[in-house]
């Protein structure tokens, strides 16, 4: 969906991940997703009087690899009450950085070779999770709520990136690869199904080249897909209203997945006056130059410098499709493995990327066997794609020329072809002469006629390599 | 009395505090609220540009917890505290804001 | 039998006495005294009862019961303790039962002590004068016309009045030093991080310090040295032995400088507790101390940084009770944000209204800076003034509050007055040092005076060296007020 011409979209996003630690950020209740409701509580995630928040280190440690794996500079930092009343924070106030957070001023470059800045990636803690109850299950004809604090208290590391994304594709992008960061470092499992990564955007439009419009907060962005849609969305309600001569009021809207649209979330009448002040129940963070650097050291390979591996491999632009998708499934080892095996780069890469489904798994070898197959003429491309199929059925280590005779298979000799196409040829002595006379239009029609006979065995290049050969001739 | 509080700013602080207030004690508190700042005028009165903050008396830093579970409470001891309870959660009447 | 904390152990642990026996003695005198006195919120007898005779058994097995072995120790109602209501004298939380000890509960428990009951307190410790409690003021022993001082003011009568040796309050501003002067016994602010947080019902957590109230400044180090000393569950902790005192009480002060502080001495203070403050120099002066006016000018703002850093804090503490998951809420309301101003509008008192008001404020948009942010630099020209005394001297001197005993509801009506009540002890609690208030004669009325000795942070042993000091002086310049 693209803007009228002269309208740029101008989005910021905020992402929420939750740290894929053993306990909670400030008590040792476990983190755990899925856990009966209102198990996974202590005085301290409670809220309960008199209790006193410690900090989980590891937290600190996986905070200090996300800010380290986006170029962020790790600074002394401390935590800030944020005071609001919501049923689902304990203590009414949330524990987050607020002026002073651990990681500032960083950037992500993006596959297609752009950079968007990070203004700053904080600890903060999450709120429990409350139901409605006595309606539908929305909000507006409840009659009450139900509250369970098991999330309370989950650490959290909210990355919060400049308003350098130009595009809900850019923004998807950014969350792409964010989400392949955070699993690559071991912060988060990045599983936006069960909230563990939550990504809010700030949306405005502009007439290209004048400053920022007001923004709106866009909310509940549950996936990739309702990211991109509601940014489009967004800013398409935004430039109807400005075109029509009205204002965008600043406010925090909801995305509706089903309705396909933003709606506003209430006007908060507070003008977000959380009354932030420095937590007086902890001490500050100075995190010294050796973990620091020993955090930076043990960075594993990130999914950038994986692309720009795999892309050298197999002789493409690191940007290129194909590329980012193995990076994003996690394929690329599997496919230089593969090369390393013998296997033909572009075929190995291709079918890995667009064949192999989700999860499944294949020995190295017999992948490699059957691109080996398939490159030198023994397949077809179909006929691999099958093979292939039933090898991941079959549980990922078979022999694949032998589920190719198992299949029929058999390969064609190109003798054997070659009879076939000049019978074919022959028995068409009219559609031949207008071949020859230069209608490539009843080449199809050959091709057909050959399959026809071969059952579908004749690879359809070779078959349209033999009719030009034998035009070629006849003319000649 | 000072003219720094009108009830309407007290009025909206007590919103903010979840302080549902009468009208005497809206009128009582915005006198004796004025009356402590206006002591802390002497302090508002300090030219204090390069004094930094002390917004803790320790000077202790990283004080940092082991990344092990331990025992939680007993769901049916919290629950039991609750003023009103269901399903294994709090239960509270209806909620008004979207906004989390 | 009665006596000092360290007297009963000891007759306990030697067998000269059962703690079942003394405990039993105590729990008389409550019962006859108490309802006058309303210095208890809950007695737990039944529980002391049992842990009386598990001390007593330890001892028939030749065990050691621990430092406190039978010892009677009154908790104020702001310390959690499993099972048992902890209320912080407020109808918010009327009735709840924590699931949890405080780590103070676990190391009393551990040396012996028995827990006779909860004190009453200034709702969530916000007053000077135990007035401002949701279920009844408490009256001083030496004149039950009168405050016993607060917010300890319950721990301070008990002692006072012998319902226990020993007992915990909490110091924000001076609510144990005061109530102690008030009440005629000796009360002891630890440096900030000195006794572990968890547990206490926090009211402003950076000035927040629980401490041991006592007869004697013998029985305070004791009481100190068991509850003192690092504990992981409060981040604000300082990693340290629990302190050793009692080993270096009987030092003297000779070659100690002693700081009178100029500013703390002068206006405001009364005459008599004026008067009592310069024997106590002079009284060190005697015992072979030096002793100088020291200035330290900022102190004087420390009334107003106060009241503005406390009740922000506070208004952040006391946000939690809101009737979602313990305590009071209010019934019939249609939606949450009803449901949460009807349960605070009828579970706060006016004091802790008056200050979540006052805080909410200073911290808001627009007066943070004006306010909040100004009073914390305050803290740093105190912190600053303090180092420079320091230099000067080992301890300072001043009253503990302005004035002897007050009559119950002199200072209800005007917020401001009660405040003044903590003017000298408010600077420590700023800059997290240690404070002692130690009783020191009589002022007028016959009414119990005491007087305050403050020192830099983690110097407690030379703090109670001159607070012994002091105390000897104490017996020698009037005879030990009789208890009305
Ligand atoms: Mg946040
Ligand atoms: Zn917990």
């Amino acid at each position: 969906m693209a803007l009228p011409e002269g309208w740029e979209v101008v989005c910021g996003l905020e992402v929420h991940c939750e740290l894929g630690t053993r306990t909670k950020l400030f008590c040792s209740c476990p983190n755990e997703f899925g856990s009966e409701p209102n198990t996974n509580v202590c005085p301290v995630c409670l809220g309960l009087p008199g209790s006193l928040p410690v900090l989980n280190g590891q937290a600190v440690e996986l905070a200090m690899r996300i800010g380290a794996a986006l170029s962020c500079e790790v600074k002394p930092s401390i935590f800030a009450r944020k005071n609001y009343f919501y049923p689902d924070m304990p203590k009414d106030y949330q524990v987050s950085q607020y002026d002073q957070p651990i990681n500032v001023d960083g950037f992500l470059d993006l596959p297609d070779g752009s950079r968007v800045g990070i203004e700053r990636a904080h600890m903060e803690e999450d709120t429990g999770k409350s139901s409605h109850a006595g309606g539908t299950g929305r909000i507006s004809d409840s009659t009450h709520s139900l509250v369970d604090y098991n999330r309370a208290g989950v650490p959290l590391v909210e990355i919060v990136s400049r308003p350098d994304i130009g595009s809900a594709e850019q923004a998807r992008a950014y969350a792409a690869e964010l989400r392949s960061i955070l699993v690559a470092t071991g912060a988060s499992d990045g599983k936006m199904e069960e909230g563990s990564m939550r990504v809010d955007a700030n949306v405005s439009v502009r007439r290209t080249g004048e400053p920022l419009g007001t923004r709106c907060e866009i909310k509940n962005l549950n996936s990739l897909r309702s990211l991109v849609r509601g940014i489009e969305y967004e800013a398409s309600r935004q430039v109807e209203l400005l075109e029509a001569g009205n204002r965008v009021r600043q406010e925090t809207r909801h995305w509706d997945e089903g309705a396909g649209r933003t709606r506003t979330g209430r006007v908060k009448e507070e003008a977000d006056d959380y009354r932030y002040f420095p937590e007086p129940d902890l001490v500050p963070l100075q995190p010294n130059e050796g973990w620091v650097a020993a955090v930076r050291a043990a960075l594993p390979v990130l999914p950038a410098q994986r692309r720009a591996a795999l892309a050298a491999a197999v002789g493409l632009e690191p940007s290129t499709e194909l590329v980012v998708t193995a990076v994003e499934r996690g394929l690329d080892d599997f496919v230089r493995d593969a090369l390393a095996a013998g296997a033909e780069a572009r075929t190995a890469l291709n079918r890995a990327v667009n064949d192999l489904p989700a999860g499944a798994t294949v020995a190295v070898k017999p992948f490699a066997a059957l691109v080996g197959l398939e490159v030198g003429g023994a397949l077809t491309a179909t006929q691999a794609k099958k093979v292939l199929e039933v090898l991941v059925e079959r549980g990922g280590d078979a022999d694949p020329a032998a589920l190719a005779a198992e299949l029929g298979f058999e390969a064609l000799s190109a003798d054997a072809l070659a009879g076939i196409v000049d019978e074919v040829v022959a028995a068409h002595p009219t559609d031949w002469a207008s071949y020859v006379g230069g209608n490539d239009k009843v080449a199809g029609m050959f091709v057909g006629k050959v399959m026809k006979a071969t059952r579908g065995k004749a690879d359809g290049k070779a078959v349209t390599a033999l009719l030009q050969q034998r035009r070629g001739a006849a003319a000649g | 009395m000072s003219e720094r509080l009108s009830p309407e700013v007290v009025a909206h602080v007590a919103q903010l505090a979840r302080l549902r207030l009468t009208d005497d004690e809206l009128a009582l508190f915005t006198g004796q609220l004025a009356a402590v700042l206006d002591h802390a005028a002497d302090v508002e009165a300090l030219e204090l540009d390069d004094v930094p903050p002390t917004a803790h008396p320790l000077s202790i830093v990283n004080v940092l917890r082991a990344d092990e579970p331990q025992p939680c409470l007993d769901r049916d001891e919290v629950l039991a505290m609750a003023p009103a309870a269901e399903d294994g959660r709090f239960q509270v009447p209806r909620i008004m804001s979207e906004d989390s | 039998m009665t006596g000092t904390a360290l007297e009963l152990a000891a007759s306990i642990r030697e067998g000269r006495a059962t703690a079942r026996q003394v405990l039993e003695e105590h729990l008389a005198l409550i019962a006859t005294r108490d309802g006058e006195l309303h210095a208890f919120n809950e007695v737990m007898a039944e529980t002391a009862r049992a842990a009386a005779d598990r001390v007593d058994a330890a001892v028939g097995q030749g065990q050691d019961p621990g430092p406190l072995a039978g010892v009677p120790v009154a908790l104020k109602d702001n310390l959690c303790t499993r099972g048992v209501p902890t209320t912080c004298s407020s109808k918010i939380l009327a009735g709840w039962r924590p699931p949890y000890d405080a780590t103070v509960v676990t190391r009393l428990a551990a040396a012996g002590a028995l827990v006779v009951g909860k004190t009453n307190l200034d709702e969530f410790a916000m007053g000077s004068s135990t007035e401002n409690s949701a279920f009844g003021p408490t009256r001083n022993p030496h004149d039950p016309s009168r405050v016993p001082g607060g917010s300890s003011g319950g721990s301070a009568a008990a002692v006072a009045a012998g319902f226990a040796p020993l007992a915990l309050g909490s110091d924000t501003g001076g609510s144990i030093r005061q109530p102690a002067a008030l009440c005629g016994v000796v009360g002891v602010k630890p440096t900030y991080g000195a006794v572990s947080r968890y547990g206490l019902i926090a009211f402003a957590s950076s000035l927040d310090q629980i401490g041991p109230i006592a007869t004697s400044v013998d029985d305070a180090a004791l009481l100190l040295e068991v509850i003192g000393g690092h504990d992981p569950l409060d981040s604000t902790s300082l990693d340290q032995p629990p302190p050793d005192l009692r080993t270096q009480l009987d030092r003297g002060v000779v070659g100690l400088k002693v700081g009178l502080v100029t500013e703390l001495t002068g206006e405001g203070i009364a005459p008599d507790v004026a008067e009592r403050t310069r024997q106590a120099a002079a009284a060190l002066e005697a015992a072979g101390a030096t002793v100088r006016e020291v200035s330290v000018p900022s102190v004087t703002y420390g009334l107003s940084a106060y009241y503005l850093i406390a009740p922000a804090e506070a208004s952040s503490n006391l946000a939690r009770y809101d009737g979602v998951r313990y305590g009071l809420r209010a019934p019939g309301a249609e939606d949450i944000t009803e449901m949460y101003g009807a349960t605070r509008a009828a579970g706060f008192g006016p004091e802790v209204k008056r200050r979540i008001m006052l805080g909410t404020y200073a911290l808001s948009a627009g007066y943070y800076d004006a306010y909040y942010g100004k009073a914390q630099k305050v803290r740093t020209l105190i912190v600053r003034d303090f180092a420079a005394a320091y230099d000067q001297v080992d301890v300072l001197l001043s009253p503990t509050a302005p004035t002897v005993a007050f009559e119950l509801g002199a200072k209800t009506a005007d917020p401001m007055s009660m405040y003044m009540n903590d003017v000298c002890t408010i600077p420590s609690n700023l800059a997290g040092h240690p404070a002692i208030s130690v009783p020191f004669g009589t002022g007028s009325g016959g009414l119990p005076v005491g007087v305050q000795i403050m020192a830099p942070a983690l110097a407690e042993a030379t703090m109670f060296r001159a607070a012994a000091v002091v105390e000897a002086a104490a017996r020698d310049l009037a005879p030990a007020v009789e208890v009305a």
